[in-house]
């Protein structure tokens, strides 16, 4: 069977056979950050691609489809554009913070995959309080936002980053209210203690209706947290030309595109591990035959399938849902989803005391 | 011309929007006073793709100048041909066939429904949904391809000469229409499913850039943006003009007076220009397409003025004649010009956002507004 | 209303006015002082209503400009054009921008491309051209060796 687990054991123990334990663990440092640069740049290229042939197929028309076979090297060309170009920085600029700012940002996108567990026991870091890791490190990159916005010295990456910050400190509070919800159930915030929890069944049909309407909110939230359509207004085209990064050119650029589809990975998959159970597969309650059936297909494709969904529906989202303005949309968080997110968190509180759940 | 950037005295920010920006469809430039948020005035600052065509006219023939007028409101260039046609038929009391007649008429709604179809996708874009752009051009692609066939052009056609229209119909050109419309009507519900129906949509639209009808007049709006505040202004209704007289159809009004209003009133015209062109497609009588002109046309001494509704309101042509064979004065009286005279009025104390959404139901025209 | 009723009701409200017969619609000369308070009551009147000026324009006849004024009234449909003849080396007229917002803009259109000056306009600069534009171009001796203006 193809899994990744064995992969990993395997160069673990080779190195260990051939190296000293202290080079060894250098090594795999070494193995591990290249390979999730590796996993950044691959992630970036298939997702931009992704996205232009979701938008293609929503509109009517082909997408990409000239450099390669349906056009799968066409981002690749487009990030080699993006090198060449010269790196402007504006004179208004505050130097310093100006291209400070894509670094942190793409660094924070950087920090949060290391407790994602990507197929059984194949996971950079599992960390005790992983989902806490998770959400807390996300907030951060809002700092890179503001900085790219007020260093700019432009006027509408100063009002796209404003927007973008209040934006983003609003719908984490649904966004943690939701994941909550589930950690309710599971009783730990380690992602691995979360996986092996659904392996009964996923928490969106074991923890009943609070868990599906957890999931919508958290769906709504996390698109919201990464600025995507319907949420765009830090980088609305038609109002603020490109917000905060309207004064960003060539690599520097393309690091804040890159984030951004690193970023919508993320929240896509602690969604799928918290709702959908992660690289755990289908399984129903007892079914023994079904579930040894369904372990038959690798815990990977799972995974990946799952978070390759819901970042689908994201992207179903931008190309179908006009933007909101700004009073709107906080709103909408302030006066709808938290109070509903509560009560729900309140609701799966009760249910699980009661063992209301399966 | 360009305002010192920075705050002012006051703490206003003021932010220049355009020459160069996505939501203003061309060269418009407006310079906004923000406070906090807030808009407090918005300044238009014109003139970035001004011809003085009024100037070029003067040393045109009258065969030659409606051709200007193409690249006036370049969207509904059939009905800008069509205005200085019928102003210098006036001005010579020209019969025009009836044969023109009609396929002027069925020909200015097909430009209608074309250009309501681009301000439909281009409006939906300045929200923020890229999708209906696409679907728009769908149909609208199917109008071109018909003008394409007829005329010889997309976009500046040139078709309409004093006297009639420049060359006969082609062939397939009614069978080309009657499937256009087929196709319009089996489609025409995606557009509500898609935009008119979505919650988001209706709460950027309802009770933004807000026009009163005495606001509306006092403006001089016409077309979709005075009649979304409940002023008839439809001048195929109130000096009708070749074979509107002959055909039903009805003003389409709303009084909430708000960018929504303005959003169902084109929404609708294109079901009453559909209306129009099923009842005159198949009754396109035989005969000549071109009424017998002079080589060379000198119109009388006079002044001559004629008004028709193209699909962003009412166009005024207004030819001054000292006898020659080129005009001595003429005045193109634009309707993107005085809509946009009301933007001003329309969003202050509203957000940049509802600037966007207000400005894409005026459905501006930049080349119609400097012409 | 018809011609000769229209005639009736303006010359109640200004009889100093005269008429030109030629044309489409009723076209009504006014004096340049006269003007302001005569539009008021154009709009004012409750026979006639006014209250939308559909173009403003002016012609340069070189030895004198005349302001032209398209009105109609949306309640009875009827149109008259006022003609209004100004001096043309130092061309001035009261703004009616007041009486029709409309007229702010065209006001300023018609500033910039032939001079005239028109008095209490609210924001009287040049709206189409730049700011450091020399002449007025749409005058009829108005030469512009740079740019085609003429075929």
């Amino acid at each position: 069977m193809f899994s990744l687990e064995g992969i990993t054991n395997f160069i673990h123990e080779w190195l260990n056979s051939h190296l000293p334990a202290t080079f060894a663990l250098l090594v795999e440092f070494v193995l591990v950050g290249v390979a999730a640069i590796g996993l950044f740049a691959f992630l970036g290229l298939v997702l931009v691609w992704m996205e232009r042939k979701v938008a293609a197929v929503m509109q009517l028309r082909l997408g990409p489809n000239r450099l390669g076979p349906k056009g799968i090297f066409q981002t690749s060309a487009d990030t080699l554009k993006l090198i060449m170009k010269e790196a402007l920085t504006p004179d208004n600029a505050d130097k310093l913070l100006f291209n400070l700012a894509p670094f942190v940002v793409i660094i924070v996108a950087m920090l949060i995959l290391a407790p994602i567990s990507f197929a059984k026991n194949f996971q950079i870091w599992d960390i005790n309080i992983g989902v806490l890791y998770v959400t807390a490190i996300s907030s951060l990159s809002v700092i890179g936002v503001l900085m790219a916005g007020w260093s700019s010295g432009n006027k509408y990456s100063l009002l796209g980053a404003m927007l973008s910050g209040a934006q983003i400190v609003s719908y984490e509070l649904s966004a943690g209210l939701s994941i909550l919800t589930i950690i309710v159930l599971t009783g730990s915030l380690k992602i691995s203690d979360i996986v092996a929890s659904q392996e009964n069944g996923w928490w969106i049909f074991k923890g009943h209706i609070p868990a599906i309407i957890a999931f919508v909110i958290f769906i709504i939230a996390s698109t919201a947290e990464t600025n995507r359509a319907p949420f765009d207004l830090a980088e609305a085209e038609s109002e603020l030309t490109a917000g905060f990064h309207t004064e960003y050119g060539g690599m520097k650029f393309a690091l804040f595109f890159l984030a951004e589809y690193i970023n919508i990975f993320i929240v896509c998959a602690i969604g799928a591990t918290l709702f959908l159970g992660g690289w755990m597969p289908f399984h129903i309650g007892h079914w023994v035959a079904f579930n040894h059936i369904m372990d038959y297909i690798p815990s990977s494709f799972w995974f990946f399938g799952k978070t390759g969904f819901l970042i689908f529906l994201i992207m179903w989202f931008r190309w179908t849902f006009p933007r909101l303005r700004v009073d709107q949309l906080l709103n909408l968080e302030w006066k709808y989803l938290l109070p509903i997110s509560m009560f729900n968190l309140l609701l799966m509180s009760v249910m699980a005391i009661m063992g209301w759940y399966f | 011309m360009f305002e010192e950037v920075g705050t002012t005295t006051e703490g206003d920010l003021i932010i220049n929007l355009g020459p160069q920006h996505p939501a203003t469809h061309g060269v418009l430039h407006l310079v906004i006073t923000l406070n906090g948020e807030i808009i407090k005035k918005v300044e238009p600052h014109l003139g970035y793709i001004h011809r003085s065509i009024e100037k070029m006219t003067e040393s045109l023939s009258y065969r030659q100048f409606i051709y200007v007028t193409s690249r006036m409101d370049y969207l509904s260039a059939h009905i800008n041909n069509h205005a200085c046609a019928l102003c210098v038929e006036k001005a010579l009391q020209l019969e025009v066939p009836q044969r023109a007649q009609y396929i002027r008429v069925i020909m200015d709604e097909l430009t209608r429904i074309a250009s309501h179809e681009l301000w439909w996708g281009a409006m939906a874009m300045d929200l923020g949904a890229f999708t209906p752009f696409f679907h728009a051009f769908r149909e609208r692609e199917k109008i071109n391809e018909i003008m394409e066939e007829t005329c010889g052009a997309r976009l500046t056609m040139n078709y309409m000469v004093p006297g009639g229209v420049m060359v006969d119909l082609h062939p397939d050109f009614q069978k080309k229409v009657k499937a256009f419309i087929q196709q319009y009507k089996a489609k025409i519900h995606e557009y509500d499913e898609l935009v008119t129906g979505n919650i988001i949509f209706q709460n950027r639209m309802k009770g933004i850039g807000y026009l009163s009808a005495q606001d509306a007049v006092s403006y001089g709006c016409t077309g979709p943006v005075a009649r979304g505040s409940g002023v008839a202004s439809d001048i195929r209704k109130i000096a009708p003009y070749d074979v509107y007289d002959k055909v039903e159809f009805d003003e389409v009004l709303q009084t909430e007076g708000d960018s929504f209003a303005r959003y169902m009133i084109r929404i609708q015209e294109m079901h009453q220009s559909i209306k129009i062109i099923e009842q005159l497609i198949d009754v396109i009588p035989d005969g000549n397409f071109q009424a017998k002109t002079k080589a060379v046309i000198k119109l009388p001494k006079g002044e001559f003025y004629q008004r028709v509704e193209t699909a962003r309101g009412e166009l005024g042509v207004y030819i001054v004649s000292e006898g020659a064979a080129q005009p001595y004065r003429i005045k193109y009286r634009s309707p993107g010009f005085s809509n946009l005279s009301a933007l001003d009025h329309m969003v202050r104390g509203h957000k940049i956002g509802d600037l966007i959404a207000a400005m894409g139901t005026l459905d501006l025209v930049i080349p119609d507004i400097d012409r | 209303m018809t011609k000769e009723e229209l005639k009736i009701q303006i010359l109640t409200i200004l009889p100093t006015v005269s008429f030109e017969e030629t044309g489409e619609w009723l076209q009504v000369l006014v004096a340049a002082e006269d003007w302001k308070l005569f539009a008021q009551q154009l709009h004012a009147s409750a026979e006639l209503q006014f209250d939308y000026l559909f173009c403003l324009t002016c012609v340069d006849w070189k030895t004198h400009l005349t302001m032209v004024y398209h009105l109609t009234s949306t309640t009875y449909r009827h149109n008259i054009v006022i003609k209004i003849k100004l001096d043309s080396i130092n061309p001035f007229i009261e703004t009616v921008s007041d009486i029709w917002r409309t007229a702010e803009f065209h006001e300023r259109e018609v500033f910039e491309m032939f001079g005239v000056n028109f008095l209490h306009h609210p924001d009287l600069r040049k709206l189409i051209l730049p700011d450091d534009w020399i002449g007025y171009p749409l005058r009829k001796n108005y030469e512009d060796p740079i740019n085609m203006i003429k075929l």
